[in-house]
């Protein structure tokens, strides 16, 4: 392989590796404060998609506007699922949880399917989703990349800094990661802790929808199971980093992201298998490490 | 209290209850029509996955998300084994089949056997090392498992025919088949759990660290337990394909295991009695849900019929179910003779009194 091809596919390699971090970090919140695996957070990424494409067909919004409401109404959706459904299990057996969200994410599929029909909706700049010089393909050399990886990569980028300070230095964030260790006593410290993860499944959604909507830009379609696929890898990624810290979510996503595209240009003759690079790895990973790579060791409760 | 019955009663009452079945059953093959027989086969399959899920899920408390994967291994060996040799030219269109199988044609019950046991020999090559996992990772770790089977179905083109998948399968599956096996997966597993092995599951299940400290091998005990498990899904895949006679690597996605869950726990998790029941609820039921797509009228109301509505109206059923009710019907109770009498003699004292 040439150095610019190489160059070329790390690129994508990356832009992918950020939107699975994107989804992960959704994954890995909720985990870290409910223990709680939101099976239905794929399906909130395809929702994402789903907005921001009747933004712009339905309510004739401009690209922006309708991927900024977009976002808002993901952020809602999340909000509204933790609410309804998680809510009222929060002290039952994590069996029952696990079950409940296998059972929204079902639902949420299958009410796409009802309300937004099976077949597949294209998004792409010519039915007016994003600009066309989105796909303008710039030339750095030898390296050919499409202007859409670049700005991926830097909504990526600026979404991550954005979570990091909110989690690290803003109040919101302190007692999520107060609750995360201990709900009763952060309650006893005045903290609304229903509050707080709601609002942690709002920036979980949120986050989701912007990978979503960044997703369909690369991948120019959506239908009802658009996010199963990447839901399942970032949901993989999130285990593989160490479920329940955001930094081993991101990590996780982009090793998952770099490893595909780099392992099915470099062989191409297993290109078919490559969904199945993702469980391989988690395996590998969890049996040498069955925390993931950032994860603490929990010990057994005797 | 209610007198307990001897077992020799308890006996006779389950011998004449599987001629009753029985008889019924060859009532049904004779009379009923295609669409019933379909459905009762599909009852008796749906509840061998059940059954052996709930073996592993219930009774154990591994969380297994893989079992999809299993009936896939199950369903392809066995069709490999008996899809008669000419249609085999027919179908490897892209690749051939592999030697052995381009040669082999056997009758159904080596090939359903054969399916049961390569996956079980599965089953432990991958429950040895993911075993040491605990938890949701487990749970994770099987799920991604079940997908990557489904994904390696895919691209095994020498194989399994990749995407395209396998038709013209002979149809061997009938009542007697699927009714047969199911009665040796529950015979099976119910002899399984009630004698000391299978105690000493339910003990793993409630905690397996005071189970270690017993003195009992939970490793190897968890091993087994999905070994069974997976063998009777090989089973039921083998049943399933010569039910339906064409298979692609898509009819054992996700959804396959998630609807089996539903059905364990919907009859209650770690209940056999509530598999079965959950099994013919849930088949039943979503055949009754099909009016939901087809048109209709209520009063002035016309209802267009909208088709995947009965997954929506059945996800919010499963959704309400563990909001409300989260035993299922059973919880971990069975239905046995003895508690049969004793809701027969409680019916009878509320009507005395």
């Amino acid at each position: 392989m040439r150095l610019s091809d190489f160059v070329q596919h790390l690129i994508n390699a990356f832009s992918l590796g950020g939107i699975y971090a994107l989804i992960a970090i959704g994954y890995t919140m909720v985990y870290g404060i409910l223990r709680l695996i939101n099976f239905a957070h794929g399906d909130i990424f395809t929702y994402g998609i789903y907005f921001a494409f009747y933004g712009v067909t339905l309510f004739m919004f401009p690209w922006w506007l309708s991927f900024i409401t977009a976002i808002f109404f993901t952020a809602f959706l999340g909000a509204l699922i933790e609410r309804i459904a998680y809510r009222p299990l929060r002290n039952a057996p994590r069996i029952s949880a696990l079950i409940t969200a296998i059972g929204v994410s079902f639902f949420l599929q299958n009410f796409a399917t009802v309300v937004f029909g099976g077949r597949a909706k294209s998004f792409n700049p010519q039915t007016g989703m994003y600009p066309v010089y989105f796909l303008k393909i710039l030339k750095l050399g030898d390296v050919r990349i499409r202007l859409v990886t670049l700005i991926t990569l830097s909504i990526v980028a600026v979404s991550l800094l954005v979570l990091v300070w909110i989690v690290y230095k803003s109040k919101v964030g302190m007692a999520m990661r107060a609750i995360s260790k201990d709900i009763p006593t952060t309650r006893l410290m005045g903290v609304n802790a229903d509050r707080i993860i709601s609002y942690t499944f709002m920036i979980g959604s949120s986050l989701a929808a912007i990978g979503g909507i960044l997703w369909a830009m690369t991948y120019p379609q959506v239908y009802p199971y658009t996010g199963m696929v990447p839901g399942l890898k970032a949901f993989i990624s999130a285990v593989v980093g160490g479920i329940g810290s955001i930094p081993g979510a991101m990590l996780g996503g982009f090793i998952l992201g770099v490893s595909e595209i780099m392992i099915v240009a470099l062989f191409p003759s297993i290109a078919g298998y490559r969904d199945a690079i993702a469980y391989v790895i988690l395996i590998f990973v969890l049996l040498v490490r069955p925390t993931g790579i950032l994860g603490v060791e929990v010990s057994e409760k005797v | 209290m209610s007198k307990r019955l001897s077992v020799k009663t308890k006996t006779i009452l389950t011998i004449l209850f599987v001629i009753l079945m029985a008889l019924l059953i060859t009532v049904a093959d004779k009379k009923a029509s295609d669409y019933v027989v379909l459905i009762l086969n599909l009852i008796a399959i749906n509840i061998i996955f059940a059954v052996s899920l709930n073996l592993i899920n219930g009774m154990t408390g591994i969380f297994s998300l893989g079992h999809a994967g299993f009936i896939a291994i199950g369903a392809y060996t066995s069709v490999l084994l008996t899809l008669p040799i000419e249609q085999k030219e027919i179908t490897y269109l892209i690749k051939p089949l592999i030697s052995p199988f381009n040669r082999i044609e056997l009758p159904f019950l080596p090939a359903i056997l054969i399916a049961g046991l390569v996956s079980a020999g599965f089953g432990y090559l991958v429950a040895a090392p993911s075993l040491r996992l605990i938890g949701d990772y487990l749970a994770i770790a099987t799920l991604g498992l079940g997908e990557t089977i489904r994904v390696i179905a895919n691209n095994a083109w020498s194989i399994t025919n990749g995407a395209l998948g396998l038709k013209g399968i002979p149809s061997y599956t009938n009542l007697y088949w699927s009714w047969g096996w199911a009665l040796i997966t529950v015979v099976a597993i119910a002899s399984l759990v009630s004698s000391s092995y299978g105690r000493a599951l339910k003990a793993i299940r409630e905690d397996p660290i005071a189970a270690k400290a017993m003195g009992i091998n939970v490793f190897s005990h968890q091993v087994m337990s999905f070994v069974i498990g997976s063998f009777f899904a090989g089973v039921g895949g083998a049943l399933w394909a010569h039910l339906i006679t064409t298979i692609d690597p898509k009819s054992f996605a996700f959804v396959r295991t998630f609807e089996i869950l539903i059905m364990v726990v919907l009859g209650g998790l770690g209940s056999i009695t509530g598999s079965i029941i959950g099994a013919a609820i849930y088949t039943v039921g979503l055949e009754f849900l099909r009016v939901l797509e087809s048109p209709f009228k209520i009063w002035f109301i016309n209802y267009p019929g909208v088709p995947g509505m009965r997954m929506v109206v059945l996800s919010v059923l499963l959704i309400v179910l563990m909001l409300f009710w989260q035993r299922g019907i059973m919880g971990r109770n069975e239905l046995s003779w003895d508690s049969i009498v004793s809701i027969f003699a409680k019916l009878k004292r509320g009507g005395k009194r």
